[in-house]
């Protein structure tokens, strides 16, 4: 349970724990997930994969799979139109349908174990694994290169030899690193030359996975006019749909996609995978085609976040004051280009008021799966570098780790790497609440320690559309499009019964599908409460206006005069008159004989957004025997903004620490040395079960933010930035070790612990 | 393609007839947890399954010289509810039990554990220390062999076609007798034992170990029954000495690989360890006896 709720008292629905609109169906098995949907006359659809980890295709021979009885189609990568290469200047997230459509299913080459090489549609699924059996790829195994470090290397084999490194004069040879990313602020020489303690160290982090419960699934549906209807688990049809429109060549208004209520996402159901493969195969059979993938391909095909090496300088004065941060970013990108080096590179310093920063990011490719946004993208791995360092400095410098971070800590007026200025953050008001709080002042026994750390994310905005209709017995159905992943539905249902003044109960929020609203960005980067949320308010503010208006009329006064308070049309002062107020319900019941239904509507594109910063806090008891990491103890803290719905927001903090927590300790993509993924299920990809974790505590600090009409800043990313390093600090603090390599498995605490008693007994 | 076939004969002999009729490949099915995993990951693809549970006594706990006969079809929930038979073997009983996840406890069974041959299986080590019996079935007739001699590598028994495991018998108890079963995983539930260690001691009056098995998994291609460690107990009270030559003993046995759940460095350690608080805890269950 929460520690502190602050709630403003005028606030009759925002700010509540209301029960989730989605809720009841979800418990009782009725919400319609991605696979859930069965059409009639539905085809099911397989993919083969590539069992090499990086090869040349010579040849595809569908011919025994398509004789096979009840084989309906067969697609490989020649059914699709090739793409253009994207060019320069690419943005942070660079969309390049020349890799996009190569991921989706491979052309020259394979480049992962679990690339996808064909897929078959049949009228059984049984019928279709066999099929799968009968395709014959002829296949020209290529060395394979997984390691960032091993890819950067002169000799490493290359994954596409037309790629050059951006960022590089001359670049004449053909690289695995596809791009170098710099940033700077201030002069860092200087800030070193200046330090009394300069700490350096490296890090290293695996890949994991985003490890969402439900599988991809879809079904797509393309008619003999030229429709295509997609039933699909997304966290962004509209973005989707697009994507299609041009992997397929179609045009975006024949294709309706409708997202299905997502078992979990995190980043990772922003890509397509099944999508295009269900729509191309429904046209060449003319039946519906669903696609469901197994646990084993999500994670051989699908995700994960970047593997990474990082090396970080952090020089401090006596006092704790930071003068200079340098770091190098070594992410894998997987088989195409596009780590989340921007967004580190964006965050990693940015909870600190520093004057000098230089940071160099690599987006290395390698053969593995391309990696896929997740939770805070990029971010985690260069957050558990930073705040390793400062933990260590605040070691060294004997000063409290809350307060060499109280020293440094950004606040309004803050500029940071790229340049952007602070209005109101709450981070020196969270690191108090850490010092206060019975959790950093409670007593550790023997073999336990205790590790803070903090994070950042910058969050996003965009485009965005809402639409109120107030139907005739004055219950209100509000219309948006973002998939709901975290308890939005009741975020935006608040917001727009607030602003009505009605009961939050007698609003029902509706995703809609593609064809039925404007374009709506991704539900990611903690935009939707945003974003969308500040759609909602405007498309409410506008059917509260035409209430207004129609109150304005019956009582023959101009809309001016009339204000809506508590669910009512009512005089905006006593000398417009003195009528009776109008409810919701009797204005909608007037709507027919006053020029017609009430309806409110908006399209934007949010800025303004405000950044989130966390700090965790964790308590852990190590096993020196075992090298077994114990967790005792674990609150976060975290400056939301505004909490909507604490109850989510709650969930929001608990869930990214979670997942924060299996990166630090089990989780990890192991491969063999032909390249290929060995652990590739939840028994032997260490994902943290329920027994692992303590009852994770929150506290959450409200420093609203004033670009928003609810102060939201958004909240899912942040609370997985610090929990690696707070873990690791707080091993570091139990055994004396610092831990620099994730994950923090038995095997490698035992080890470090028996060569840090070797080096103390020589 | 084949069809499957699924039967459920209600006689062993109606069983053995079965499986050693079936040309192809026959499956028993218990509790079902390791076998529809396999089917799923089509790493076993059976043309028949012969379903147990409708056999009479399969599912029953029986009292029998003193000690119990398990069912093969016995889940670990029923293993776990059997009041007389958790005082006399808690360490088998808590080695079952740590079988999966309570869902799957309402399914699971040793006997499916014993035969299904993995050298990480939970109950294995603690039913060798506890010097259980399987008892089988087959074209021949019925034969009764130490548990140990079932798996023989990972995935396979030295069942003969046609048999199968009934029950499994753990024996009496003299006085102060205690076992244990510890596994080490890095979560805490749902996981596979990258080391397990099941040690059952029996004490004279004074405290000496008089008695003692000792058993270890995850550490070679089966569970190994460890003689030397049991020797480096037996005659002593659990000194330190004792202990770390019960855990030079352990270590020394191993046969481990390096694979995705542990390394061979770590599971040799592990074996060790885990050997030296098993041993206390079947102690301290003497005791109480």
């Amino acid at each position: 349970m929460p520690d502190d709720i602050k709630l403003d008292k005028e606030l009759k629905v925002v700010g509540h724990r209301n029960v989730r609109p989605d809720g009841m169906d979800k418990v009782t098995g009725r919400a319609k997930y991605g696979a859930d949907l069965i059409l009639p006359g539905m085809l099911y659809g397989r993919v083969l994969r590539s069992p090499h980890a990086h090869a040349k295709i010579k040849s595809i021979d569908t011919s025994a799979a398509e004789a096979l009885p009840g084989v309906k189609a067969v697609v490989t990568g020649k059914d699709f139109p090739d793409q253009p290469k994207s060019k320069p200047p690419y943005g942070p997230m660079i969309q390049d349908a020349w890799d996009a459509t190569r991921n989706i299913i491979a052309r020259e080459k394979v480049f992962y174990d679990g690339h996808c090489v064909a897929a078959v549609a049949a009228t059984s699924d049984s019928i279709a694994k066999q099929a799968l059996k009968l395709i014959k790829v002829d296949y020209q195994i290529l060395p394979h290169v997984i390691d960032p470090i091993e890819a950067m290397q002169p000799d490493a084999p290359i994954l596409h030899e037309d790629q050059f490194t951006l960022g590089v004069e001359g670049a004449t040879k053909p690289s695995n690193v596809f791009r170098i990313m710099k940033a700077a602020k201030g002069d860092v020489d200087k800030g070193f030359a200046e330090a009394d303690l300069i700490i350096e160290r490296d890090f290293k982090t695996k890949a994991v996975h985003q490890g969402y419960i439900e599988p991809h699934a879809c079904v797509g549906n393309a008619s003999e006019d030229g429709n295509v209807e997609v039933w699909t688990s997304t966290q962004g049809h509209f973005v989707s749909r697009n994507q299609l429109a041009n992997l397929l060549g179609l045009p975006v208004g024949k294709i309706r996609l409708t997202s299905s209520e997502i078992g979990g996402g995190f980043g990772g159901k922003i890509p397509m995978y099944g999508e295009p493969l269900a729509v191309r195969l429904s046209q060449k059979a003319n039946r519906p085609v669903k696609i469901v993938m197994t646990r084993d391909e999500t994670f051989r095909s699908t995700g994960p976040t970047s593997g990474s090496h990082v090396w970080m300088k952090i020089g401090v004065k006596n006092d704790g004051r930071i003068v200079a941060a340098d770091a190098k970013l070594y992410y894998e990108a997987g088989a195409f280009k596009g780590a989340g080096i921007a967004a580190a590179i964006g965050c990693m310093f940015s909870e600190y008021d520093l004057e000098n920063i230089r940071i160099e990011g690599y987006d290395i490719v390698s053969n593995r799966p391309k990696v896929a946004a997740y939770r805070a993208p990029g971010v985690p791995m260069a957050a558990f570098a930073v705040e390793g360092v400062i933990n260590q400095i605040a070691k060294k410098l004997k000063i409290d780790p809350v307060d060499i971070r109280l020293k440094n800590a950004a606040k309004q007026g803050t500029v940071n790497v790229s340049g952007i200025k602070y209005g109101p953050i709450g981070f020196i008001e969270l690191l108090e609440k850490v010092k206060a709080h019975p959790h950093y002042n409670t007593k550790l026994e023997k073999n336990q320690g205790r590790g803070f750390a903090a994070g950042y994310w910058m969050h996003a905005g965009g485009m965005s559309c809402a639409s109120v209709n107030i139907q005739d017995d004055g219950t209100v159905t509000l219309i948006e499009g973002n998939p709901d992943i975290g308890g939005s539905r009741a975020s935006m249902a608040a917001m727009a019964a607030e602003e009505l003044g009605i009961p939050f109960e007698k609003v029902r929020p509706i995703i809609a599908d593609t064809s039925s609203l404007g374009f709506t960005f991704l539900t990611a980067g903690s935009r939707t409460t945003y974003a969308t949320g500040m759609a909602v308010v405007e498309a409410t503010r506008h059917a509260i206006k035409i209430c207004c208006e129609r109150a304005a009329a019956v009582w023959g006064v101009t809309p001016e005069q009339v204000k809506w308070e508590d669910g009512h049309a009512k005089p905006a002062s006593a000398n417009v008159g003195d009528f009776a107020p109008l409810s919701l319900s009797e204005l909608a019941k007037k709507a027919p004989m006053m020029g017609g239904p009430i309806a409110g509507h908006s399209e934007i594109n949010a800025t303004g957004q405000g950044p989130a910063i966390g700090g965790h806090l964790v308590d852990v008891e190590v096993d020196p025997e075992t090298g077994f990491v114990k967790l005792l103890r674990f609150t976060v803290f975290q400056d939301v903004g505004r909490a909507i719905s604490p109850d989510y927001v709650e969930g929001q903090l608990q869930g990214g620490a979670i997942q924060g927590l299996g990166w630090a300790l089990n989780e990890e993509y192991i491969y063999n040395d032909k390249g290929q993924l060995v652990n590739a299920g939840f028994l032997d990809y260490r994902m943290p079960v329920a027994s692992d974790v303590p009852m994770i505590g929150t506290v959450l600090i409200e420093e609203p933010n004033p670009n928003h009409p609810y102060g939201v800043r958004g909240v899912g990313e942040t609370p997985i930035v610090p929990p690696q390093a707070a873990v690791a600090n707080a091993v570091e603090n139990a055994i004396g070790i610092q831990m620099s390599e994730l994950p923090m498995s038995p095997p490698k605490i035992l080890r470090a612990i028996a060569a840090d008693r070797l080096k103390a007994a020589e | 393609m084949d069809e499957m076939r699924y039967e459920t004969p209600t006689s062993v002999n109606a069983a053995v007839k079965l499986l050693a009729g079936e040309k192809g490949l026959a499956k028993v099915l218990a509790g079902g947890t390791d076998l529809l995993v396999q089917m799923r990951g089509e790493t076993v693809v059976p043309n028949l399954i012969v379903d147990i549970k409708k056999i009479a006594d399969m599912k029953a706990i029986k009292k029998e010289k003193g000690g119990f006969r398990v069912g093969a079809a016995v889940s670990g929930a029923e293993l776990g509810e059997h009041p007389e038979l958790s005082k006399m073997w808690p360490g088998v009983v808590e080695a079952t039990e740590l079988i999966g996840s309570t869902q799957v406890q309402g399914r699971a069974t040793m006997t499916g554990n014993l035969c299904n041959a993995s050298p990480g299986a939970d109950s294995v080590p603690a039913l060798i220390a506890a010097g259980a019996l399987a008892a089988i079935a087959g074209p021949n007739g019925k034969r009764e062999v130490p548990v140990e001699q079932i798996p023989v590598s990972p995935g396979k028994t030295s069942l003969a076609k046609g048999e199968f495991v009934t029950s499994l018998f753990l024996p009496k108890r003299p006085k102060k007798s205690g076992d244990a079963y510890l596994r080490f995983i890095p979560r805490t539930e749902m996981d596979i034992a990258v080391v397990g260690c099941g040690i059952s001691l029996t004490l004279d009056k004074a405290g000496t170990v008089l008695a003692a098995r000792v058993a270890l998994g995850a550490v070679a291609p089966t569970a190994l029954l460890v003689d030397a460690a049991a020797n480096a107990i037996i005659g002593t009270k659990l000194e330190d000495a004792a202990l770390d030559a019960l855990a030079a003993a352990c270590s020394a046995a191993c046969r481990p690989i390096d694979d995705k759940r542990g390394t061979k460095e770590f599971r040799i350690q592990i074996a060790g360890v885990l050997a030296r608080r098993v041993a206390l805890i079947a102690r301290a269950r003497a005791l109480k006896k």
